[in-house]
Protein backbone atom coordinates (compact mmCIF):
# COMPACT_ATOMS: atom_id res chain seq x y z
CA UNK A 1 0.00 0.00 0.00
CA UNK A 2 2.61 2.78 0.90
CA UNK A 3 4.85 1.52 -2.14
CA UNK A 4 1.65 2.46 -4.27
CA UNK A 5 1.44 5.72 -2.41
CA UNK A 6 5.22 6.09 -3.06
CA UNK A 7 4.78 5.63 -6.92
CA UNK A 8 1.64 8.05 -6.81
CA UNK A 9 3.63 10.32 -4.78
CA UNK A 10 6.79 9.98 -7.75
CA UNK A 11 4.08 10.01 -10.40
CA UNK A 12 3.31 13.79 -9.34
CA UNK A 13 6.95 14.62 -9.23
CA UNK A 14 7.31 13.20 -12.65
CA UNK A 15 4.52 14.67 -14.51
CA UNK A 16 5.49 18.29 -13.08
CA UNK A 17 9.50 18.33 -13.85
CA UNK A 18 8.45 16.51 -17.34
CA UNK A 19 6.07 19.88 -17.84
CA UNK A 20 7.95 22.33 -16.58
CA UNK A 21 10.29 22.95 -19.55
CA UNK A 22 7.31 23.36 -21.13
CA UNK A 23 5.73 25.70 -19.03
CA UNK A 24 9.31 27.69 -19.17
CA UNK A 25 8.76 28.08 -22.86
CA UNK A 26 5.34 29.52 -22.55
CA UNK A 27 6.00 31.21 -20.01
CA UNK A 28 8.96 33.03 -21.76
CA UNK A 29 6.99 33.09 -25.32
CA UNK A 30 4.68 35.66 -23.12
CA UNK A 31 7.20 37.68 -21.00
CA UNK A 32 10.15 37.61 -23.54
CA UNK A 33 12.52 35.40 -22.27
CA UNK A 34 13.15 33.16 -24.73
CA UNK A 35 15.70 35.90 -26.29
CA UNK A 36 15.89 37.77 -30.18
CA UNK A 37 15.27 34.60 -31.68
CA UNK A 38 12.49 32.73 -29.68
CA UNK A 39 12.23 30.01 -32.40
CA UNK A 40 15.65 28.73 -31.90
CA UNK A 41 15.41 28.80 -28.11
CA UNK A 42 12.12 26.47 -28.46
CA UNK A 43 14.09 24.46 -30.74
CA UNK A 44 16.66 23.91 -28.45
CA UNK A 45 14.95 23.43 -25.19
CA UNK A 46 12.61 20.86 -26.62
CA UNK A 47 15.44 18.63 -28.33
CA UNK A 48 17.35 19.24 -24.56
CA UNK A 49 14.54 17.46 -23.11
CA UNK A 50 13.75 14.76 -25.07
CA UNK A 51 17.22 13.84 -24.92
CA UNK A 52 17.27 14.16 -20.72
CA UNK A 53 14.04 12.09 -20.94
CA UNK A 54 15.24 9.30 -23.02
CA UNK A 55 18.02 9.09 -20.52
CA UNK A 56 16.10 9.13 -17.62
CA UNK A 57 13.73 6.42 -19.24
CA UNK A 58 16.59 4.57 -19.81
CA UNK A 59 17.73 4.55 -16.15
CA UNK A 60 14.34 3.37 -14.69
CA UNK A 61 15.69 -0.50 -15.49
CA UNK A 62 18.87 -0.11 -14.04
CA UNK A 63 17.73 1.65 -10.76
CA UNK A 64 15.06 -0.85 -10.38
CA UNK A 65 17.69 -3.40 -10.60
CA UNK A 66 20.52 -1.69 -8.40
CA UNK A 67 17.56 -0.88 -5.70
CA UNK A 68 15.34 -3.59 -5.68
CA UNK A 69 12.41 -1.57 -6.25
CA UNK A 70 10.34 -3.34 -8.34
CA UNK A 71 7.12 -0.40 -8.23
CA UNK A 72 9.32 1.88 -10.05
CA UNK A 73 8.97 0.47 -13.63
CA UNK A 74 5.74 2.40 -13.68
CA UNK A 75 7.43 5.50 -13.84
CA UNK A 76 8.88 4.06 -17.13
CA UNK A 77 5.74 4.43 -19.68
CA UNK A 78 5.38 7.88 -18.33
CA UNK A 79 8.92 8.93 -19.03
CA UNK A 80 9.13 7.50 -22.42
CA UNK A 81 5.58 9.14 -23.17
CA UNK A 82 6.76 12.53 -22.19
CA UNK A 83 9.92 12.23 -24.14
CA UNK A 84 7.95 11.56 -27.27
CA UNK A 85 6.14 14.56 -26.49
CA UNK A 86 8.82 16.46 -26.46
CA UNK A 87 10.07 15.05 -29.81
CA UNK A 88 6.84 15.63 -31.54
CA UNK A 89 7.32 18.99 -30.74
CA UNK A 90 10.39 19.18 -31.87
CA UNK A 91 9.55 18.06 -35.05
CA UNK A 92 6.81 20.65 -35.51
CA UNK A 93 8.89 23.65 -34.65
CA UNK A 94 11.29 22.48 -37.11
CA UNK A 95 8.18 21.43 -39.73
CA UNK A 96 6.80 24.96 -39.33
CA UNK A 97 9.58 27.61 -38.61
CA UNK A 98 12.21 26.34 -40.36
CA UNK A 99 10.44 24.10 -43.46
CA UNK A 100 7.71 25.98 -43.56
CA UNK A 101 4.88 23.45 -43.51
CA UNK A 102 6.68 22.48 -47.06
CA UNK A 103 6.92 18.80 -47.35
CA UNK A 104 9.44 19.16 -50.26
CA UNK A 105 11.99 21.40 -47.57
CA UNK A 106 11.54 19.13 -45.07
CA UNK A 107 12.36 16.15 -47.21
CA UNK A 108 15.37 17.84 -48.72
CA UNK A 109 16.36 18.59 -45.09
CA UNK A 110 16.14 14.79 -44.13
CA UNK A 111 18.23 13.47 -47.12
CA UNK A 112 20.90 16.11 -47.23
CA UNK A 113 21.89 17.14 -43.64
CA UNK A 114 23.28 13.79 -41.77
CA UNK A 115 22.26 15.09 -38.40
CA UNK A 116 19.10 16.11 -39.88
CA UNK A 117 18.67 12.25 -40.97
CA UNK A 118 19.67 10.84 -37.64
CA UNK A 119 17.44 12.96 -35.50
CA UNK A 120 14.51 12.19 -37.99
CA UNK A 121 15.22 8.76 -37.66
CA UNK A 122 14.92 8.40 -33.80
CA UNK A 123 11.77 10.46 -34.36
CA UNK A 124 10.28 8.04 -36.55
CA UNK A 125 11.68 5.24 -34.38
CA UNK A 126 9.80 6.90 -31.25
CA UNK A 127 6.30 6.74 -32.79
CA UNK A 128 5.47 3.24 -32.80
CA UNK A 129 6.99 3.15 -29.47
CA UNK A 130 4.10 5.82 -28.45
CA UNK A 131 1.75 3.92 -30.54
CA UNK A 132 1.80 0.81 -28.60
CA UNK A 133 2.12 1.83 -25.66
CA UNK A 134 -1.19 1.20 -23.85
CA UNK A 135 -2.23 -2.02 -22.02
CA UNK A 136 -4.16 -3.17 -25.07
CA UNK A 137 -1.35 -3.07 -27.50
CA UNK A 138 0.99 -4.28 -25.34
CA UNK A 139 -1.28 -7.52 -24.96
CA UNK A 140 -1.70 -8.32 -28.47
CA UNK A 141 2.05 -7.82 -29.25
CA UNK A 142 3.36 -9.74 -26.56
CA UNK A 143 7.34 -10.76 -27.01
CA UNK A 144 7.38 -8.34 -30.16
CA UNK A 145 6.50 -5.64 -27.98
CA UNK A 146 9.90 -5.86 -25.78
CA UNK A 147 11.66 -6.19 -29.35
CA UNK A 148 9.98 -3.29 -30.61
CA UNK A 149 10.62 -1.07 -27.73
CA UNK A 150 14.09 -1.82 -27.58
CA UNK A 151 14.24 0.79 -30.42
CA UNK A 152 14.54 3.73 -27.51
CA UNK A 153 18.25 2.49 -27.54
CA UNK A 154 18.51 3.71 -31.11
CA UNK A 155 16.66 6.64 -31.19
CA UNK A 156 18.59 7.32 -27.60
CA UNK A 157 21.83 6.56 -29.94
CA UNK A 158 20.69 8.44 -32.79
CA UNK A 159 19.34 11.64 -30.78
CA UNK A 160 22.68 11.96 -28.92
CA UNK A 161 24.26 11.64 -32.74
CA UNK A 162 21.97 14.65 -33.95
CA UNK A 163 22.86 16.63 -31.25
CA UNK A 164 26.62 16.07 -31.55
CA UNK A 165 26.51 16.48 -35.34
CA UNK A 166 24.99 19.75 -34.80
CA UNK A 167 26.73 22.11 -32.32
CA UNK A 168 29.67 24.00 -34.30
CA UNK A 169 32.21 24.13 -32.13
CA UNK A 170 31.40 23.02 -28.27
CA UNK A 171 30.79 19.42 -28.05
CA UNK A 172 30.70 19.61 -24.00
CA UNK A 173 27.78 18.63 -23.65
CA UNK A 174 26.59 16.49 -26.07
CA UNK A 175 29.81 14.25 -25.26
CA UNK A 176 28.47 14.46 -21.68
CA UNK A 177 25.21 13.23 -22.61
CA UNK A 178 26.56 10.15 -24.50
CA UNK A 179 28.55 9.88 -21.70
CA UNK A 180 25.77 9.09 -19.60
CA UNK A 181 24.19 7.06 -22.71
CA UNK A 182 27.31 4.83 -22.50
CA UNK A 183 26.90 4.14 -18.84
CA UNK A 184 23.14 3.19 -19.20
CA UNK A 185 23.78 0.72 -21.87
CA UNK A 186 26.58 -0.43 -19.64
CA UNK A 187 24.64 -0.99 -16.57
CA UNK A 188 22.53 -3.46 -18.86
CA UNK A 189 24.91 -5.96 -19.65
CA UNK A 190 26.02 -7.88 -16.40
CA UNK A 191 21.77 -8.25 -16.67
CA UNK A 192 22.02 -9.34 -20.50
CA UNK A 193 24.58 -11.59 -19.53
CA UNK A 194 22.80 -13.38 -16.93
CA UNK A 195 19.92 -13.77 -18.90
CA UNK A 196 21.54 -15.35 -21.74
CA UNK A 197 23.65 -18.14 -19.57
CA UNK A 198 20.36 -18.82 -17.65
CA UNK A 199 18.24 -19.45 -21.26
CA UNK A 200 21.23 -21.31 -22.61
CA UNK A 201 20.27 -24.84 -20.70
CA UNK A 202 16.40 -24.59 -21.02
CA UNK A 203 16.74 -23.78 -24.80
CA UNK B 1 24.25 51.07 -47.93
CA UNK B 2 23.36 54.55 -45.74
CA UNK B 3 25.78 56.28 -45.10
CA UNK B 4 24.28 59.58 -42.24
CA UNK B 5 26.70 61.62 -40.56
CA UNK B 6 25.31 62.22 -37.19
CA UNK B 7 24.03 65.57 -36.22
CA UNK B 8 24.88 67.09 -32.39
CA UNK B 9 22.20 65.24 -30.29
CA UNK B 10 19.95 67.88 -28.86
CA UNK B 11 18.18 66.92 -25.83
CA UNK B 12 14.61 67.79 -27.54
CA UNK B 13 15.96 64.69 -30.09
CA UNK B 14 15.84 62.30 -27.99
CA UNK B 15 13.17 59.52 -28.63
CA UNK B 16 11.35 58.99 -25.33
CA UNK B 17 11.56 55.41 -24.78
CA UNK B 18 7.40 54.71 -24.97
CA UNK B 19 7.35 56.38 -28.69
CA UNK B 20 10.87 54.13 -29.62
CA UNK B 21 9.10 50.99 -28.02
CA UNK B 22 5.49 51.75 -30.40
CA UNK B 23 7.79 51.22 -33.24
CA UNK B 24 8.22 47.88 -32.75
CA UNK B 25 4.45 47.44 -32.46
CA UNK B 26 4.41 47.45 -36.24
CA UNK B 27 6.52 45.31 -36.94
CA UNK B 28 5.08 42.80 -34.53
CA UNK B 29 1.32 43.26 -35.69
CA UNK B 30 2.73 42.73 -39.15
CA UNK B 31 4.90 39.32 -38.75
CA UNK B 32 1.83 38.56 -36.45
CA UNK B 33 -0.47 39.07 -39.38
CA UNK B 34 1.43 37.42 -42.06
CA UNK B 35 2.12 34.44 -39.14
CA UNK B 36 -1.42 34.25 -38.77
CA UNK B 37 -1.26 33.39 -35.03
CA UNK B 38 -3.32 36.25 -33.49
CA UNK B 39 -3.09 35.14 -29.39
CA UNK B 40 0.53 34.96 -30.10
CA UNK B 41 2.65 36.52 -26.85
CA UNK B 42 5.16 39.10 -26.82
CA UNK B 43 7.92 37.25 -28.48
CA UNK B 44 8.54 39.85 -30.41
CA UNK B 45 8.69 42.11 -27.18
CA UNK B 46 12.45 40.73 -26.42
CA UNK B 47 14.13 42.15 -23.32
CA UNK B 48 12.52 45.45 -24.27
CA UNK B 49 13.29 46.68 -20.30
CA UNK B 50 17.04 46.46 -21.50
CA UNK B 51 16.26 49.44 -23.89
CA UNK B 52 18.86 52.38 -23.11
CA UNK B 53 16.83 55.49 -22.81
CA UNK B 54 19.37 57.62 -24.44
CA UNK B 55 18.86 55.90 -28.27
CA UNK B 56 18.71 59.32 -30.64
CA UNK B 57 15.86 60.50 -32.29
CA UNK B 58 17.59 60.42 -35.34
CA UNK B 59 17.45 55.88 -35.73
CA UNK B 60 13.61 56.14 -35.05
CA UNK B 61 13.21 56.45 -38.67
CA UNK B 62 16.39 55.37 -39.69
CA UNK B 63 16.00 52.55 -42.53
CA UNK B 64 18.32 50.50 -44.47
CA UNK B 65 18.37 51.22 -48.13
CA UNK B 66 15.96 48.62 -48.79
CA UNK B 67 13.71 50.02 -45.98
CA UNK B 68 14.22 47.37 -43.85
CA UNK B 69 13.40 48.59 -39.63
CA UNK B 70 16.02 48.09 -37.69
CA UNK B 71 16.52 45.60 -34.79
CA UNK B 72 16.02 46.79 -31.61
CA UNK B 73 18.97 47.40 -29.45
CA UNK B 74 18.25 44.73 -27.04
CA UNK B 75 18.15 42.19 -29.84
CA UNK B 76 21.25 43.67 -31.23
CA UNK B 77 23.18 43.25 -27.96
CA UNK B 78 21.42 40.58 -26.31
CA UNK B 79 21.60 37.92 -28.82
CA UNK B 80 25.54 37.38 -29.91
CA UNK B 81 28.18 34.70 -31.30
CA UNK B 82 31.40 35.77 -29.40
CA UNK B 83 32.71 32.27 -27.57
CA UNK B 84 35.25 34.70 -25.59
CA UNK B 85 32.52 34.99 -23.23
CA UNK B 86 30.67 31.63 -24.23
CA UNK B 87 28.65 29.54 -26.79
CA UNK B 88 25.26 30.44 -26.04
CA UNK B 89 23.54 33.58 -27.65
CA UNK B 90 22.63 35.15 -24.22
CA UNK B 91 26.27 34.50 -22.62
CA UNK B 92 28.32 37.49 -24.15
CA UNK B 93 25.45 39.87 -22.70
CA UNK B 94 25.77 37.91 -19.12
CA UNK B 95 29.46 37.30 -18.85
CA UNK B 96 31.33 40.69 -20.47
CA UNK B 97 30.31 42.19 -17.55
CA UNK B 98 34.16 42.67 -16.49
CA UNK B 99 35.72 43.18 -19.67
CA UNK B 100 37.48 46.50 -19.96
CA UNK B 101 37.97 48.16 -23.20
CA UNK B 102 39.85 50.72 -22.08
CA UNK B 103 42.76 51.72 -22.42
CA UNK B 104 43.29 49.44 -25.46
CA UNK B 105 46.07 49.54 -27.77
CA UNK B 106 46.31 48.36 -31.45
CA UNK B 107 49.48 46.92 -32.27
CA UNK B 108 49.73 47.32 -36.38
CA UNK B 109 52.20 45.40 -38.06
CA UNK B 110 53.79 43.30 -40.76
CA UNK B 111 54.49 45.12 -44.29
CA UNK B 112 53.85 48.74 -43.33
CA UNK B 113 55.67 51.67 -43.48
CA UNK B 114 54.21 52.98 -40.14
CA UNK B 115 54.17 49.76 -37.62
CA UNK B 116 53.60 50.47 -34.33
CA UNK B 117 51.64 49.93 -31.33
CA UNK B 118 48.80 52.70 -31.48
CA UNK B 119 46.38 53.60 -28.62
CA UNK B 120 42.69 53.35 -29.52
CA UNK B 121 42.59 57.34 -29.25
CA UNK B 122 45.06 57.97 -31.78
CA UNK B 123 44.02 55.63 -33.69
CA UNK B 124 40.26 57.33 -33.73
CA UNK B 125 40.76 60.63 -33.51
CA UNK B 126 41.29 61.17 -37.39
CA UNK B 127 38.72 59.63 -38.40
CA UNK B 128 34.75 61.15 -39.02
CA UNK B 129 32.82 58.52 -37.59
CA UNK B 130 29.13 57.64 -39.49
CA UNK B 131 26.63 55.99 -38.98
CA UNK B 132 25.67 53.00 -41.35
CA UNK B 133 22.73 50.92 -41.73
CA UNK B 134 23.82 47.25 -42.79
CA UNK B 135 22.25 43.97 -42.93
CA UNK B 136 24.21 41.03 -40.28
CA UNK B 137 23.80 37.67 -42.06
CA UNK B 138 25.20 35.00 -39.77
CA UNK B 139 26.32 31.90 -41.02
CA UNK B 140 23.84 30.26 -39.17
CA UNK B 141 20.89 31.49 -41.39
CA UNK B 142 19.88 34.34 -39.19
CA UNK B 143 20.07 38.00 -39.66
CA UNK B 144 19.18 41.43 -38.00
CA UNK B 145 19.22 44.83 -39.46
CA UNK B 146 22.18 46.95 -37.40
CA UNK B 147 23.07 50.92 -37.07
CA UNK B 148 26.79 50.91 -36.79
CA UNK B 149 28.71 53.66 -36.17
CA UNK B 150 32.55 53.66 -37.51
CA UNK B 151 34.59 54.36 -40.31
CA UNK B 152 35.82 52.72 -43.25
CA UNK B 153 38.99 50.54 -42.67
CA UNK B 154 40.52 51.98 -46.35
CA UNK B 155 40.95 55.37 -44.26
CA UNK B 156 43.36 53.40 -41.80
CA UNK B 157 44.72 51.22 -44.22
CA UNK B 158 46.05 54.47 -46.03
CA UNK B 159 47.16 56.20 -42.94
CA UNK B 160 49.51 53.18 -42.43
CA UNK B 161 51.01 52.92 -45.63
CA UNK B 162 51.51 49.12 -46.77
CA UNK B 163 54.39 48.13 -48.62
CA UNK B 164 53.83 46.06 -52.09
CA UNK B 165 54.24 42.96 -50.23
CA UNK B 166 50.97 43.15 -48.33
CA UNK B 167 48.41 41.08 -49.88
CA UNK B 168 45.92 40.21 -47.28
CA UNK B 169 45.24 42.18 -43.72
CA UNK B 170 45.19 39.82 -40.48
CA UNK B 171 43.31 40.81 -37.41
CA UNK B 172 43.28 39.16 -34.24
CA UNK B 173 40.59 39.44 -30.64
CA UNK B 174 42.47 39.96 -27.49
CA UNK B 175 43.24 36.81 -25.39
CA UNK B 176 42.47 37.66 -22.01
CA UNK B 177 41.06 34.51 -20.06
CA UNK B 178 40.49 36.29 -17.08
CA UNK B 179 38.27 38.79 -18.19
CA UNK B 180 36.96 36.70 -20.84
CA UNK B 181 35.33 33.14 -19.43
CA UNK B 182 34.89 31.75 -22.66
CA UNK B 183 38.34 31.39 -23.25
CA UNK B 184 39.49 29.38 -20.50
CA UNK B 185 38.45 26.55 -22.39
CA UNK B 186 39.74 25.10 -25.86
CA UNK B 187 36.68 25.31 -27.58
CA UNK B 188 38.16 27.22 -30.43
CA UNK B 189 41.82 28.26 -31.09
CA UNK B 190 42.57 31.58 -29.10
CA UNK B 191 43.19 34.10 -30.19
CA UNK B 192 40.43 34.41 -32.76
CA UNK B 193 41.85 35.38 -36.26
CA UNK B 194 39.95 36.88 -39.25
CA UNK B 195 41.32 38.26 -42.50
CA UNK B 196 40.78 39.99 -46.02
CA UNK B 197 42.30 40.00 -49.06
CA UNK B 198 43.48 43.83 -49.68
CA UNK B 199 40.71 44.64 -52.17
CA UNK B 200 38.15 43.55 -49.66
CA UNK B 201 39.75 45.40 -47.08
CA UNK B 202 39.84 48.91 -49.46
CA UNK B 203 36.29 48.34 -50.64
CA UNK B 204 34.69 51.34 -49.15
CA UNK B 205 31.93 49.02 -47.26
CA UNK B 206 34.13 47.56 -45.09
CA UNK B 207 33.80 49.27 -41.23
CA UNK B 208 36.24 49.42 -38.93
CA UNK B 209 33.19 49.78 -36.08
CA UNK B 210 33.28 51.81 -32.77
CA UNK B 211 29.74 52.02 -31.65
CA UNK B 212 26.60 51.05 -32.57
CA UNK B 213 23.14 53.05 -32.35
CA UNK B 214 25.25 56.07 -32.12
CA UNK B 215 27.05 55.12 -28.43
CA UNK B 216 29.78 52.93 -27.86
CA UNK B 217 29.95 49.36 -28.82
CA UNK B 218 28.83 47.16 -25.55
CA UNK B 219 31.64 44.61 -25.34
CA UNK B 220 29.48 41.35 -26.11
CA UNK B 221 29.63 43.47 -29.46
CA UNK B 222 33.31 43.98 -29.68
CA UNK B 223 34.11 47.06 -27.57
CA UNK B 224 36.11 49.00 -28.09
CA UNK B 225 37.06 48.15 -32.35
CA UNK B 226 35.52 45.27 -34.53
CA UNK B 227 35.60 44.61 -37.83
CA UNK B 228 32.48 44.55 -40.44
CA UNK B 229 32.09 43.29 -43.56
CA UNK B 230 28.52 43.13 -44.72
CA UNK B 231 28.94 40.95 -47.56
CA UNK B 232 30.27 37.77 -45.67
CA UNK B 233 28.66 35.96 -42.87
CA UNK B 234 28.81 37.43 -39.38
CA UNK B 235 32.15 35.51 -38.09
CA UNK B 236 34.45 37.45 -40.50
CA UNK B 237 33.64 40.45 -38.28
CA UNK B 238 36.01 39.99 -35.57
CA UNK B 239 35.49 41.74 -32.29
CA UNK B 240 37.90 43.63 -29.74
CA UNK B 241 40.71 43.60 -32.43
CA UNK B 242 44.52 44.33 -30.32
CA UNK B 243 46.41 43.70 -33.80
CA UNK B 244 46.39 44.19 -37.45
CA UNK B 245 48.99 42.47 -39.50
CA UNK B 246 49.48 43.14 -43.12
CA UNK B 247 50.58 40.10 -45.14
CA UNK B 248 51.90 38.44 -47.97
CA UNK B 249 49.95 35.16 -47.54
CA UNK B 250 46.40 34.29 -47.16
CA UNK B 251 45.98 34.10 -43.02
CA UNK B 252 44.24 30.80 -41.81
CA UNK B 253 40.99 32.65 -40.28
CA UNK B 254 39.31 30.85 -36.93
CA UNK B 255 36.47 28.57 -38.19
CA UNK B 256 38.17 27.33 -41.16
CA UNK B 257 41.15 26.45 -39.01
CA UNK B 258 38.23 24.73 -36.88
CA UNK B 259 36.67 23.03 -40.20
CA UNK B 260 37.92 23.59 -43.52
CA UNK B 261 34.90 21.91 -45.47
CA UNK B 262 32.19 24.28 -43.73
CA UNK B 263 33.86 27.40 -43.10
CA UNK B 264 36.32 28.97 -45.85
CA UNK B 265 38.16 32.00 -46.08
CA UNK B 266 35.70 34.21 -48.12
CA UNK B 267 32.64 33.51 -46.31
CA UNK B 268 30.55 35.27 -48.97
CA UNK B 269 27.13 35.27 -48.02
CA UNK B 270 26.20 33.21 -51.07
CA UNK B 271 22.38 31.31 -50.94
CA UNK B 272 23.84 29.07 -53.79
CA UNK B 273 26.08 27.45 -51.43
CA UNK B 274 24.95 25.46 -48.35
CA UNK B 275 27.04 25.30 -45.27
CA UNK B 276 27.16 21.38 -45.42
CA UNK B 277 24.87 20.84 -42.24
CA UNK B 278 22.14 23.29 -43.67
CA UNK B 279 20.95 25.07 -46.51
CA UNK B 280 22.03 29.17 -47.12
CA UNK B 281 19.11 29.74 -49.51
CA UNK B 282 16.79 31.15 -46.67
CA UNK B 283 17.45 33.28 -43.44
CA UNK B 284 15.16 33.84 -40.05
CA UNK B 285 15.34 37.81 -40.41
CA UNK B 286 15.05 38.57 -36.62
CA UNK B 287 12.73 39.34 -34.79
CA UNK B 288 10.47 37.17 -36.94
CA UNK B 289 9.88 33.57 -36.45
CA UNK B 290 10.30 31.52 -39.67
CA UNK B 291 13.07 30.72 -42.02
CA UNK B 292 11.35 32.18 -45.31
CA UNK B 293 13.56 35.29 -45.75
CA UNK B 294 15.50 34.58 -49.00
CA UNK B 295 19.15 34.93 -48.92
CA UNK B 296 20.56 37.57 -51.47
CA UNK B 297 24.09 36.52 -53.25
CA UNK B 298 26.25 38.97 -51.47
CA UNK B 299 23.74 39.99 -48.58
CA UNK B 300 22.19 42.47 -51.00
CA UNK B 301 25.79 44.46 -51.52
CA UNK B 302 26.28 42.69 -55.24
CA UNK B 303 26.51 46.01 -56.66
CA UNK B 304 29.61 46.98 -54.69
CA UNK B 305 31.36 43.85 -53.84
CA UNK B 306 30.62 41.20 -57.17
CA UNK B 307 33.46 42.91 -59.47
CA UNK B 308 35.98 41.62 -56.85
CA UNK B 309 35.04 37.94 -57.19
CA UNK B 310 34.42 37.85 -61.25
CA UNK B 311 35.87 34.65 -62.64
CA UNK B 312 36.06 33.08 -59.28
CA UNK B 313 33.97 29.68 -58.27
CA UNK B 314 32.12 30.81 -55.48
CA UNK B 315 31.56 27.07 -54.55
CA UNK B 316 34.80 26.26 -54.24
CA UNK B 317 35.84 29.43 -52.70
CA UNK B 318 33.28 29.28 -50.16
Amino acid sequence: MTQIHAVSALKVVLWLSALAPGGWLVRGLYSGALGANPVETLTHVTGMTTLVLLLVTLAVSPLRMLSGWNPMIRLRRPLGLFAFFYACLHFLIWFVFYNLVNLQYMLEDVAERPYITVGFSAFVILIPMAVTSTKGWIRRLGKRWSTLHRGIYFAAMLGVVHYYWLVKADTRLPLLLGMCLLVLLGLRAPALARKRSVSRPSS
Amino acid sequence: MIIRRPPDIRSSEITPKNVYVNRRKFIKNAAFGMAGVATVPAVLNTLESEEPQEIPARFRSMRSELNEPLNSYSDITTYNNFYEFGTQKDDPHRNSGDFRPAPWTVRIGGEVNKPGDYQLEDLLSPQRMEDRVYRLRCVEAWSMVIPWRGFPLADLIRRVEPTGNAKFVEFKTIVRPEEMPGQRAPILQWPYVEGLRMDEAMNPLTLMVTGLYGMDLPNQNGAPLRLIVPWKYGFKGVKSIVSIDFVENMPLNTWKQMQSNEYGFYANVNPEVSHPRWSQAREIRLPGLFKSHPTEMFNGYGDQVAHMYAGMDLSRWY
